[in-house]
């Protein structure tokens, strides 16, 4: 099938609009099968979370508020047709550029990092925004043309996904910045980059990885380290990662049991109820409890990747993808720090650690995978 | 056609979906890799993790370091720490809060502010955390409660130290006190230093000194049970103490000095001029600084706040008073060192100066006049004439940049944070701050040291142990030396004297000697501190806070006592080879030779006559 310009719609002008039925999918432009894994995995979260606060249910209530919360902008999201957030691509990339830069130039100052902007009723964070927008610019402008990309569209995408980058890492927040740049590196995977230039890339990296240790901070250095031979530090920084090996492994298969987890209730293990709180639940509920809490995420992936590949343009394609997969790249940074598998980068288990930024960020995400999903029209055969 | 407007929209569904098969791969191998890892932790190591979790329950416990303690230069200890005790709830291990608030009340007396204190914390702190409820217990509540213990789980009581100054009020201004760290101390801290540490010094010595007082902090990474009670200590990373400070104050010194002025307010510095030292620095009133250690109640601090005496008011070094006839020596000392005047030249005084071509007169406290004048008469019988006219003689660039030499309107720099410079004024100072000229009238109140010229009691100290040593200006220190409890005495930071630009020798010898007429002189102002024991050299001085109009009397006994002047005097002992200077302000007390005079006369005997040199 031809098509003369790439302006023209897909699908054939005169066929009627057939849409996903049911009232969900059909009304509410919402994805069954997404929403209910993500509503099985919150609330696996929950009873974690409630273990993981010492039993502090008003802890378990602010996290339930920024739950509705999250689920309103996903219900939003998945309201705003793709074409309409094809056309606002470019606008908010710059916008969130923009932002970066302000929060560098006048920023607050929180935990010695300049990451919010004060807009005087709440605090916002542009590098959330960027997460959304960099794989949003990336998908416009990669598919504005042919796919794979040829060299020059190929380098200004990279210059899209490096800038942002950059600013993320001075401010520094160096969890977010591996999460942009992830994003816009999928994206450019899925478009098809070839594998000659993934694998020249890889070896580039590799022979730049001194260079990135010069630029890093020493705290950033010290986790590295700390990564590489935790019992060096048994007092300091590898009390984290020496702590919730502890919590993992003691639990076992089958755990010590909901509330009965003795490393988070005596307070061995630090952050438990944000970054850690997958050492609380591998603790609690075992091997058993991760299979699950995996399978259920596991299953979302798989569905937001089986929605990018039936989406019905390149953009939507590019978009679905790139999301669902930074979602994987939480959840495996995360429990591969939890784990010692990776070094402690501060990156949250997505929609299960305590708090409500990336939570509001990845919701959206998903909102937009849906509205990818249920917007679609049907193709004549 | 171009490229780009070319899109095969199957085949680039097709690259996608081989693209999506290759990260669905790559995605099973990651998460096959995390759960052989998962699987290595929880099952091949299990065994290995339970007995770490179980046995040995390791926890990490700050140990706050001990505060160094202060002494006197005798060796009386002037801040340390006892131990006291303290009821401590934590929240975690407390079911029901108010009854065991109300429980507890009947029987150790727990008050509304003590209440207040303890729902404010118990909002910043964590659930685990313990919590103060009470401070000070005494040995009868300490008891009450022990026999009580088993009705009030999650309810302890700690034995902390917690810092006390024996001397009291006293000592309050130099020492200052220790609080509890607020929210913006807590945001300038290093928080891991301050992990187990309550307090940190708030003012004086012990804010300025706080570094070195406060020691580093040290780990214990102790085993806990499943209760979370603590079964043995692993690991211990012992704190380093604060260092211990060793002032150049003297207490006995102090006390006299304090003592001498009975219930006057005002303030009292001594310093050694050989060194800087300051021997002694009261400033009246004082407040008591242990209530601020265990946290002073509301009503308490209201009472200090709101008290017209302001005792939290550092008068030593915040106070600015116009240093009246105080300033004369060092004026007449800028008019023999610019070659304006010779000392045995004379002046007339009929009892007032005018300006030439104006009409204003300015008047001599003496109406009648003090006839005939030299150098040396004027400074002892004050004579306000002559130094109107030798002020105006010099101008005010010459008269402030001389003035600006002994430290006048700038911090002398003594290690007490919060000092105040006072004000030197100059043509450019009133053009910013008043944007005015400066008039010719003005230099001449100023050279009875009047007018915008204020100084602090300490420049006025300062200033008098450099006229001591003809010009060598040590900057005052209240810290001899440093001593941690493991190593040796640190040697003492060398003074640093700065010697004056006034070479002439007999210049100062001829202020020194005014000065001594001053005392023993049959005319002079402090006639009445005379002692045959040591000599002294002194000035008096009467700082007005009430400008009397033209043609009006200043008469004591109709002013009321907050508008009578202030009495200032300076002095230094003994003439030959001086070993204390010495500045006293009495707010409101009238003449220097009468009120301030006896005080600084009180203080010499005491460093001079008991203490051995």
């Amino acid at each position: 099938m031809k098509f003369p310009s790439a302006s023209s719609p897909p699908a054939a002008p005169e066929s009627t609009p057939a849409r996903p039925q049911g009232l969900l999918a059909g009304r509410l432009h919402l994805d069954p099968p997404l929403l209910t894994g993500l509503i099985l995995l919150c609330g696996f979260g929950l009873i974690v979370l409630y273990s993981a606060s010492g039993e502090d249910l008003a802890q378990v209530e602010r996290q339930l508020i920024r739950l509705a919360i999250a689920f309103s902008v996903l219900f939003v999201m998945a309201q705003v047709p793709p074409a309409q957030l094809r056309r606002w691509s470019p606008w908010l990339f710059g916008a969130g550029i923009l932002m970066l830069i302000a929060v560098l130039v006048a920023g607050q100052i929180g935990k010695g990092a300049q990451r919010w902007l004060d807009l005087g009723l709440f605090r916002f964070q542009p590098s959330e925004l960027i997460k959304i927008a960099v794989p949003m610019m990336l998908a416009w402008f990669l598919s504005e043309a042919r796919l794979p990309p040829d060299w020059r569209r190929l380098s200004i995408a990279a210059g899209m996904t490096i800038v942002p980058v950059l600013l993320i890492a001075k401010q520094p927040d160096l969890g977010t910045a591996l999460l942009v740049a992830s994003a816009g590196i999928f994206v450019l995977f899925l478009a098809g980059i070839s594998w000659w230039l993934i694998g020249g890339l890889a070896v580039l990296l590799g022979a730049l990885a001194p260079l990135l240790w010069y630029l890093m901070r020493p705290y950033q250095r010290q986790r590295v380290l700390t990564f590489l031979n935790p019992e060096s530090d048994p007092l300091g920084a590898g009390y984290h990662i020496i702590q919730s090996k502890i919590a993992i492994g003691s639990g076992g298969v089958y755990g010590k049991g909901w509330l009965n987890g003795t490393q988070s209730h005596l307070e061995f293990l630090p952050e438990s109820s944000t970054d850690f709180i997958f050492a609380v639940l591998a603790e609690e509920f075992g091997l058993v409890g991760i299979l699950v809490l995996l399978a259920l995420y596991l299953f979302i992936i798989l569905r937001g990747l089986y929605i990018a590949t039936r989406a019905q343009d390149t953009y939507g394609r590019l978009l679905g993808g790139a999301l669902t997969l930074v979602v994987f790249v939480y959840v495996f940074v995360n429990t591969g720090m939890v784990t010692g598998l990776l070094p402690v980068v501060g990156i949250p288990l997505p929609l299960v650690s305590y708090g409500g930024t990336s939570l509001v960020t990845i919701m959206a995400g998903f909102g937009i995978l849906m509205s990818i999903h249920t917007h679609r029209k049907l193709l004549p055969p | 056609m171009p490229e780009s407007s070319i899109k095969d929209h199957a085949r680039e569904s097709r690259l996608f979906f081989r693209r999506a098969v290759v990260t669905t791969v790559i995605i099973f191998v990651l998460l096959t890799v995390l759960v052989l890892q998962l699987a290595y932790l929880q099952i091949t190591s299990h065994e290995h993790f339970t007995t770490l979790s179980r046995e040995n329950r390791v926890k990490l416990v700050p140990l706050p370091p001990t505060r160094g303690l202060i002494y006197d230069r005798n060796g009386v200890i002037l801040a340390q720490n006892l131990p006291t005790h303290s009821l401590e709830i934590t929240p975690e291990r407390v079911d029901d809060m108010e009854r065991t608030l109300a429980d507890l009340g009947r029987i150790i007396d727990i008050s509304e502010d003590d209440l207040k204190r303890f729902h404010r914390q118990r909002k910043q702190k964590r659930r685990f955390d313990s919590i103060p409820i009470r401070v000070s217990l005494s040995e009868e509540e300490v008891a009450r409660f022990a026999v009580n213990r088993h009705r009030f789980p999650g309810v302890d009581i700690q034995a902390r130290l917690l810092r006390n100054y024996p001397l009291g009020e006293q000592m309050a201004h130099v020492l200052g006190y220790v609080g509890r760290i607020n929210q913006q101390e807590l945001e300038r801290i290093d928080t891991s230093n301050y992990a187990g540490t309550s307090h940190i010094g708030k003012t004086g010595v012990e804010k300025t000194y706080e570094k070195t007082l406060h020691g580093k902090v040290g780990m214990q990474q102790i085993e806990v049970n499943a209760l979370g009670r603590i079964i043995r200590v692993l690991e211990s990373h012992p704190p380093t103490p604060g260092k211990d400070l060793h002032l150049f104050l003297d207490a006995g010194l102090q006390a006299a000095a304090t003592r001498a002025f009975g219930d006057k307010n005002g303030a009292a510095v001594a310093i050694d001029p050989r060194t800087g030292g300051v021997l002694a620095m009261v400033s009246k009133p004082g407040f008591n600084p242990n209530l601020f250690v265990e946290g002073i109640s509301s009503a308490d601090y209201k009472r200090l706040r709101s008290s017209e005496d302001k005792p939290l008011f550092n008068r030593v070094l915040r106070g600015q008073y116009p240093p009246g006839s105080t300033a004369k020596p060092f004026v007449g000392l800028a008019g023999l060192e610019t070659g304006v005047i010779a000392s045995g030249k004379k002046k007339f005084c009929p009892g007032y100066y005018q300006l030439p071509k104006h009409e204003h007169k300015y008047r001599d406290w003496k109406k009648q006049g003090h006839g005939f004048v030299s150098m040396q008469d004027a400074i002892v019988q004050s004579c306000d004439v002559y130094f109107y006219s030798l002020s105006h003689d010099l101008g005010i660039d010459k008269l402030s940049k001389f003035l600006g030499l002994f430290d006048f309107g700038r911090p002398t720099g003594v290690d007490i944070t919060g000092e105040l410079g006072g004000l030197l004024p100059t043509r450019e100072w009133k053009r910013r701050a008043r944007q005015q000229a400066w008039f010719p009238g003005e230099t001449l109140i100023m050279g009875i040291g009047q007018g915008y010229f204020l100084t602090t009691p300490l420049q006025l100290a300062h200033a008098t142990a450099s006229l001591a040593t003809h010009g060598a200006l040590v900057p005052p220190r209240v810290v001899q030396r440093i001593q941690s409890s493991q190593q040796q005495a640190d040697p003492p930071p060398p003074p640093l004297p700065v010697q004056l630009p006034i070479v002439d020798t007999k210049n100062w010898d001829d202020i020194i000697e005014a000065m001594v007429q001053v005392v023993e002189g049959p005319r002079g102002t402090a006639r009445r501190v005379y002692t045959d024991k040591y000599r002294i050299a002194a000035k008096t001085g009467t700082a007005q806070v009430f400008t009397v109009k033209q043609d009006e009397e200043y008469d004591e006994e109709t002013v009321s006592a907050k508008m009578r002047d202030h009495a200032l005097f300076i002095a230094f002992a003994p003439v030959r080879e001086p070993r204390i200077a010495v500045a006293v302000v009495v707010e409101h007390g009238g003449h220097g030779g009468a009120a301030a005079a006896p005080i600084a006369r009180a203080i010499m005997d005491h460093y001079l006559l008991n203490d051995k040199p």
